[in-house]
């Protein structure tokens, strides 16, 4: 072994005249910008993110590959009121082999989510740099923060770049000019599900700090997950069956209080309120997610909504998605704020 | 007199009803090399983070480098390295990436952080691994890295949580002249915890003897010799190359030379305890009986044995007042 001592005479730690980083000297980007740029790098070259990447291109073009197969049948359906939405027609098709790409993306936007926050807190305590990264000059809330923006800034670069080549690629085959209101539309799609995604992350973030082990968290995430795509719908039935009354006895308005009652404890769900979100979004001729009586829909003519009128009808599903990503990532800022550092 | 660099003052933290460090008081001067010396579970690295700012303490004031260190952190984080008991690094990263890293958030200007690096890698003495991804580090190496780590932001002061910890011998010795050497150069100072005792006597000006969250006593390893073992004698041990008679006849000449207490014979070891520093007059006189003198040894005291005499009385005040704290070793017994 070399003599350490022997080695560093001579060598000294001050001889050179470097500016020594003071209090109104910080180098031009702030240790918040070199968090998140470290956390991005981080991100994209792990193996994790590459095989996420690789799941979701390939949902996306296969999602693509068969809506461009059916678009013609699909413009060419004269029953459809949205046959004219060309774009809209490309993520929503489908000749019922792989679901649409929007109904795929409210099952794996949660893994991308989950994937990406389940062990931010946990394994930077286990590797044991944690301590040492707090005992720099930096904030501690700067940490969190800048694990969940530099995951949002992933997210939404994904996102982004696959609407781009959407519509790109219809440009190239289909040679139809894009309405501005499907612009609109795509990019609150793309908006919505970066939201979703969010409130996954978000919520594995808050398991990442509540649980020692990396696995533990990941397991807990993904249970949660499982039961809210599987179970707690199927719960939600079994319970309000038992709950309501005969539907013969019942009146039409009481009925549909029941239904609004269900409606209600279903959108508890965010996977519910994705769904419904972009589904409003996508498909311009929702009127209306619950029931609509026969006197609401006399006289309707079928046609698409204006961009504003969806707008209005998702909006509490946006402000609930929102909503639940922020209580979740208040929830774990304020446990990580709190917390010991070291054990 | 200059203003202490680290002052401690009353400092006390509790976790529910265990008093983890009770009513600290401390002061280290600058360029001191101070060694916080402690059993397992003494306290002393809630002391340490609560000197950063990364806890908060439950009572009185931790001042680093003028700062308080609880309502001011940030600024005790420019000016301080800290190096914790089980440091690791990102394995993803190569070394010099992880120094840069830890230079970037310390805001060192991205034209000089790969130089500076690589000098720190040099200082450490581990130039060569320099492209290595960390995974790869062996303890030792981790643990100079970590040093390397601290000294990239150029600290006034650098705290070192167990820095022997896991280093093999001839690694620890290389570690702490290291650290002496940078400490006299730069005049750095530095507060190193650990308990390994003879260790931190190699290095340290001053030692603290910290257990159950107080400070027992702290000065000098000679002052702390000198303080506790007034009333003992000294002992001086002398071999011979044959070994006495049982009944020797020139241990009352031996105790005529006055200043002597006691002579115990074992085997070709003579123990003479005596009042005063007699060791000349002892060896002239077996020199003048005629017997041959192998080897002589004055016993002193280093901090093992302070470290242990401090440590016996504090168990033993433990054992009689039973602290809530303790109650583990009580249930383990009824068992």
């Amino acid at each position: 072994m070399k003599n350490l001592a022997v080695l560093s005479k001579g060598l000294s730690l001050k001889n050179k005249d470097y500016n020594i980083a003071s209090g109104n000297h910080v180098s031009p980007s702030g240790p918040f910008r070199v968090m998140i740029g470290k956390e991005i790098a981080d991100h994209i070259r792990s193996w994790r993110f590459i095989v996420l990447l690789l799941l979701i291109g390939l949902t996306f073009f296969g999602a693509m590959h068969i809506s461009l197969s059916n678009i013609k049948t699909a413009v060419s359906n004269i029953q459809d009121p949205d046959r004219l939405f060309l774009y809209l027609k490309l993520l929503t098709t489908t000749d019922g082999t792989l679901p649409p790409f929007h109904v795929l993306l409210s099952f794996l936007g949660p893994l991308l989510g989950i994937s990406l926050g389940f062990d931010t807190i946990n394994s930077e305590q286990n590797a044991g740099t944690l301590t040492r990264l707090m005992a720099q000059p930096v904030y501690r809330d700067n940490l969190i923060l800048s694990k969940f923006v530099s995951a949002m800034i992933i997210v939404s670069c994904l996102f982004v770049s696959l609407a781009l080549l959407m519509i790109g690629a219809g440009l190239l085959i289909t040679g139809v000019d894009i309405a501005p209101q499907e612009v609109l539309r795509i990019f609150s799609f793309i908006f919505l599900s970066i939201v979703y995604v969010g409130f996954w992350l978000s919520l594995s973030i808050l398991l990442s700090i509540r649980f020692k082990q990396t696995a533990t968290s990941a397991l807990t995430a993904i249970g949660l997950w499982l039961f809210l795509t599987v179970f707690y719908k199927l719960l939600v039935n079994l319970v309000i069956k038992a709950m309501i009354p005969d539907p013969a006895f019942l009146s039409q308005e009481q009925v549909f209080a029941y239904n609004g009652l269900m409606g209600s404890i279903l959108r508890l769900e965010p996977s519910q309120l994705y769904t419904d979100a972009t589904t409003t979004l996508l498909m311009p001729s929702v009127r209306s997610l619950g029931p609509l009586t026969v006197e609401q829909m006399a006289l309707a003519i079928p046609s698409p909504l204006p961009f504003k009128e969806s707008l209005m009808i998702i909006w509490p599903q946006l402000s609930g998605l929102l909503a639940a990503t922020v209580f979740c990532f208040a929830l774990s800022y304020y446990l990580f704020m709190r917390r010991e550092i070291r054990c | 007199m200059e203003k202490p660099i680290i002052e401690l003052r009353g400092l006390t933290k509790c976790y529910g009803a265990l008093k983890a460090v009770d009513d600290l008081n401390l002061t280290i001067r600058k360029g001191e090399i101070f060694g916080l010396l402690g059993p397992n579970g003494a306290g002393k690295t809630t002391t340490i983070l609560m000197m950063l700012g990364l806890t908060e303490p439950t009572a009185g004031t931790a001042m680093v480098c003028g700062y308080n260190a609880t309502t001011n952190p940030i600024a005790v984080k420019k000016k301080v390295g800290y190096m914790p008991d089980s440091v690791g690094f990102y394995d993803s990263m190569t070394a010099l990436e992880n120094l840069a890293y830890i230079g970037r958030l310390n805001g060192i200007p991205e034209s000089e952080i790969k130089d500076r690096a690589f000098e720190m890698m040099k200082i450490i003495g581990l130039a060569d691994a320099v492209d290595k991804k960390t995974s790869a580090f062996s303890r030792g190496m981790k643990q100079r890295l970590g040093l390397a780590d601290v000294l990239i932001k150029q600290p006034d002061v650098i705290i070192l949580d167990e820095p022997t910890l896991g280093i093999d011998p001839s690694g620890v010795k290389e570690f702490l002249a290291l650290i002496h050497q940078l400490s006299r150069q730069h005049g750095l100072t530095v507060l190193l915890s650990s308990h390994h005792l003879h260790q931190v006597q190699q290095v340290c000006d001053r030692v603290g003897i910290f257990v159950g969250g107080k400070m027992l006593v702290e000065g000098s390893v000679d002052k702390l010799s000198r303080n506790l073992f007034t009333n003992e004698n000294y002992v001086v041990s002398i071999t011979l190359r044959e070994a006495p008679p049982a009944r020797w006849e020139a241990e009352d000449a031996l105790r005529q030379l006055g200043n002597v207490q006691q002579i115990t014979v074992t085997d070709r070891v003579v123990e003479i305890s005596c009042l005063r520093d007699i060791t000349p007059d002892l060896v002239r006189f077996f020199v003048h009986k005629g017997l041959d003198v192998m080897g002589v040894h004055k016993k002193e005291y280093g901090l093992d044995d302070i470290y242990e005499k401090y440590f016996e009385n504090n168990l033993a005040e433990n054992n009689t007042h039973e602290k809530p704290g303790r109650t583990f070793q009580r249930s383990f017994f009824k068992k």
